[in-house]
């Protein structure tokens, strides 16, 4: 056990010194030089070089990756020249939000998607499969932008129940909270349902031709107990891995949706840089980003070790 | 006893009184503003925000008028050298400080100083502030400088507290203090900035909200189902095509103000090699046929829907600097192919690079279009903004759909984009007569001397045509029926002084 937690700890730092190298030489690509868009419309000689100089941008590559990489380990990812702010400070503002947004969004997911597929895989064949299927591809096919845009005039403008967009921190006002963030999290949902029904469907079919299934229908077990106690819990297997997969994607931001209401989470901090070339906060943002998926991965291979007693050896 | 009753009879009614009139006022921005320190931020939108919270020594009209704020009365030195101004008094900052001679020396010498000013160029010409008495300053100049006053409407005229600001350095603007109507309460990047009546301001009847919420929005079409719903009581800059769907809305009202700054073509004549290779750079006779190939009228109709006014000079048709000797060309093409013709390129093929923005790329397809009825073909290049500047600034382009915000002085949209080796100067524009003319009505403090000047600087440039005036776009703002006393003036900024909700 010991040793398998150094080896997987020790393969982390040369993926991490990848990605940071990645993240960094990824945004030399962007053509623009982010002295002269962040200097603003009058672009101000005196200024564009006062924002070089800031930036370190007439220093050789290598040297400003090194001043990036000290910053960071001393826990410093610099700061939003922008608006003149720590990139810590943004990163600890937005990710309560998208921490919130994701949660919210993958919890629709699986209500929707799991009971759906399940669904669909009993009903095999009948009116019921083929709505269930039919409601996937809608939700697979509809683009985020244009389903936000469609609640807010069906819910906002129209009926006025939901706010059309904006954000309330759950400590102010966990209604309005609620309410700023259900349509986003639906959106977000919708999308990740369908493929979790497409899943949640093939696996239960597998499983209710699998001959425990049979045996357990043989002892006389209620249909109801056979589906949800023997087969689904069975099924949910692969689910749940694609779900935690799909949340992982669902913590670096959904720009898109995050646009549309104007949430303000990584999906928006990440955009608004790269238009603005404030490199400071997309190489902060990516970094962090990239650390927590990579030990979100870290600890479920970890569960899997303490799960698994054949890999534990 | 009776007079404790009374005392608390006052207080509840006081009370009373304040809760009635506690209104908050939710206006949706199209940006989210950079930093709100007024000597460092460069944004439009920034400038928005701080006319709640930033008072400046002067103030413009609705007629581009310069009229008194934070000072009081001015006056020019018989050389013009140095400008004598009265201060306020009563004034404070929204930290108790008091507002004198002392403090607009430090603000002047802040934003000369300061390290990544954005003033320091505007006030380029300031070379020393004196404290006359307590509330009398005077700025004296190298040299006499006609813009200095309108410089002053703006941010380089923002008062900030002394105090405050050499507390907090470099990171004065996270948590701004000045002496506008509305102090800085919070702000959330990308969300909003919240601002909360300032009870002590110089002005205090005018105001009638106790919060300003600013809430950056960048969809046109989500702001305005913001408003529409009632998340939001004032948007700014709607989309010109939700124009006529607001109008049969009676729950709203719409401002539309023609904005200082234009829409144009900048064309390269001599900033690169690539001015020399391709004949619209090369010969002032195909920029002329081009510019007579474009019906200015049409494309406000296509690109803006009929929200825009044409023009073809740096300021729009109505303002008190517009050239009258120099009116807007008609559309020839009979007389562009004749150009061409004896300019021996009958078809001349130029690449015009527009900005990913749905305005300028389709500004880009119309000028295709109609400069291809005279002979013209027309390259569109769409780039990202941020590249398209940086293309610009390196000469790597033959024409650019490019737009400015304006200012109020007609030298802010002057100098910069055609004196000779000036910072926007993209077209490589270089001509010293003209260079002289736009020197001299620097200098020239007398509005109708000035317009004299601008006269022939609109005569020589309309023929030489490194940037071809386009249009001029409109400000346009919905808001609420019950929101009354909207100021429209041309800089777009919404001025909350006399704004009310019934």
């Amino acid at each position: 056990m010991f040793t398998y937690l150094v080896q997987r700890l020790a393969t982390i730092i040369p993926t991490l010194v990848f990605v940071s190298m990645l993240i960094f030489g990824l945004q030399q690509l962007l053509p623009g030089d982010p002295a002269i868009i962040l200097a603003g419309e009058e672009r101000d000689p005196d200024v564009v070089a006062y924002l070089r100089a800031r930036l370190h941008l007439d220093e050789p590559l290598p040297v400003r990756y090194l001043y990036w990489v000290g910053g960071v380990l001393q826990g410093d990812l610099g700061e939003s020249l922008r608006i003149q702010r720590p990139v810590l400070d943004l990163i600890l503002e937005k990710l309560p939000v998208t921490i919130q947004l994701a949660s919210m969004a993958i919890v629709i997911a699986l209500v929707i998607g799991v009971t759906a597929g399940v669904v669909s895989a009993v009903k095999k064949d009948t009116i019921w499969d083929y709505a269930a299927n039919v409601i996937a591809l809608w939700g697979l096919s509809t683009p985020n932008f244009w389903l936000g845009i469609m609640l807010i005039l069906l819910f906002s403008v129209s009926l006025g129940w939901l706010p059309a967009s904006g954000y309330v921190p759950p400590t102010e006002d966990l209604g309005a909270n609620l309410a700023a963030m259900i349509m986003p999290a639906f959106v977000l949902g919708n999308a990740i349902a369908a493929v979790l029904m497409r899943h949640t469907r093939s696996a239960m079919l597998q499983v209710l031709s699998a001959d425990y299934v049979r045996t357990a229908r043989a002892k006389g077990l209620a249909e109801r107990v056979v589906i949800l106690k023997h087969a689904l819990r069975n099924a949910l297997v692969p689910v749940i891995t694609l779900g935690a997969l799909e949340f992982g994607t669902l913590l670096s931001g959904a720009v898109l949706t995050e646009q549309v209401f104007t949430i303000p989470g990584f999906g928006k901090l990440i955009v608004d840089a790269v238009f603005n070339r404030d490199y400071a906060v997309v190489q902060g943002v990516v970094l962090f980003t990239a650390t927590a998926y990579i030990t979100l991965n870290l600890l479920a291979d970890l569960a899997y070790f303490l799960v698994n007693p054949r890999l534990r050896g | 006893m009776r007079k404790v009753k009374g005392l608390m009879l006052a207080a509840a009614i006081a009370v009373a009184a304040g809760a009635a009139s506690a209104q908050t006022l939710r206006i949706g921005l199209a940006e989210d503003p950079d930093i709100l320190d007024p000597t460092l931020a460069r944004t439009f939108v920034g400038r928005i925000v701080f006319a709640a919270l930033c008072d400046k020594l002067f103030d413009l009209d609705e007629n581009l008028n310069i009229v008194p704020q934070l000072a009081t009365a001015y006056e020019w030195s018989g050389d013009n050298k140095s400008l004598l101004i009265k201060l306020r008094e009563g004034v404070t900052f929204h930290d108790g400080e008091k507002f004198n001679a002392e403090a607009v020396k430090f603000n002047i010498e802040r934003h000369k100083t300061m390290p990544g000013s954005n003033r320091r160029g505007e006030l380029a010409p300031v070379t020393s502030v004196d404290v006359v008495d307590e509330y009398t300053v005077r700025l004296n100049l190298s040299a006499p400088f006609s813009p200095l006053l309108a410089m002053l409407t703006d941010r380089a005229g923002m008062m900030v507290s002394p105090k405050a600001a050499q507390a907090a350095g470099q990171n004065f603007g996270a948590a701004p203090v000045c002496s506008g109507p509305f102090k800085f309460v919070e702000r959330i990047a990308q969300d909003r900035i919240t601002l909360e009546r300032y009870a002590n301001y110089w002005n205090k009847d005018e105001i009638h909200f106790d919060r300003i919420v600013y809430v950056p929005i960048t969809d046109a079409t989500v702001r305005l189902a913001n408003l529409r719903s009632g998340q939001l009581d004032f948007i700014e800059r709607v989309a010109a095509s939700d124009i006529p769907g607001l109008r049969s809305d009676s729950r709203f009202k719409i401002s539309k103000i023609v904005e200082l700054g234009y829409q144009g073509i900048t064309i390269n004549v001599n900033k690169s090699e690539l001015a020399q290779k391709n004949p619209l750079g090369r010969d002032p006779r195909v920029r002329e046929a081009f510019e007579l190939s474009l019906d200015r009228d049409a494309i406000v109709q296509v690109v803006m829907e009929g929200e825009s006014q044409p023009g073809n000079q740096w300021v729009p048709p109505g303002n008190p600097f517009y050239a009258k000797n120099v009116p807007i060309p008609k559309r020839d093409v009979a007389k562009a192919k004749a150009l061409l013709k004896e300019a021996g390129v009958t078809n001349p093929s130029f690449t015009l690079m527009t900005p990913t923005n749905t305005d300028q790329q389709k500004i880009a397809q119309v000028v295709q279009a109609m400069a291809a009825e005279a002979g013209f073909d027309v390259k569109i290049q769409s780039t990202e903004f941020a590249t398209s500047l940086n293309l610009a600034d390196k000469g790597q382009f033959e024409a650019y759909v490019l737009a400015w915000s304006g200012r109020a002085d007609p030298d802010g949209n002057l100098y910069s984009f055609l004196h000779t080796g000036a910072p926007l100067n993209n077209s490589g524009y270089s001509n010293p007569e003209v260079d002289a003319l736009i020197n001299q009505a620097r200098t020239t403090l007398d509005v109708e001397a000035r317009k004299k000047i601008y006269e022939q600087v609109a005569a020589q440039v309309s023929k030489d045509r490194p940037i071809i005036y386009l249009y001029h776009r409109y400000w346009l703002w919905a808001y609420t029926n019950k929101l009354s006393g909207l100021r429209t003036v041309p800089d777009g900024m919404i001025r909350v002084q006399g704004l009310k909700m019934s």
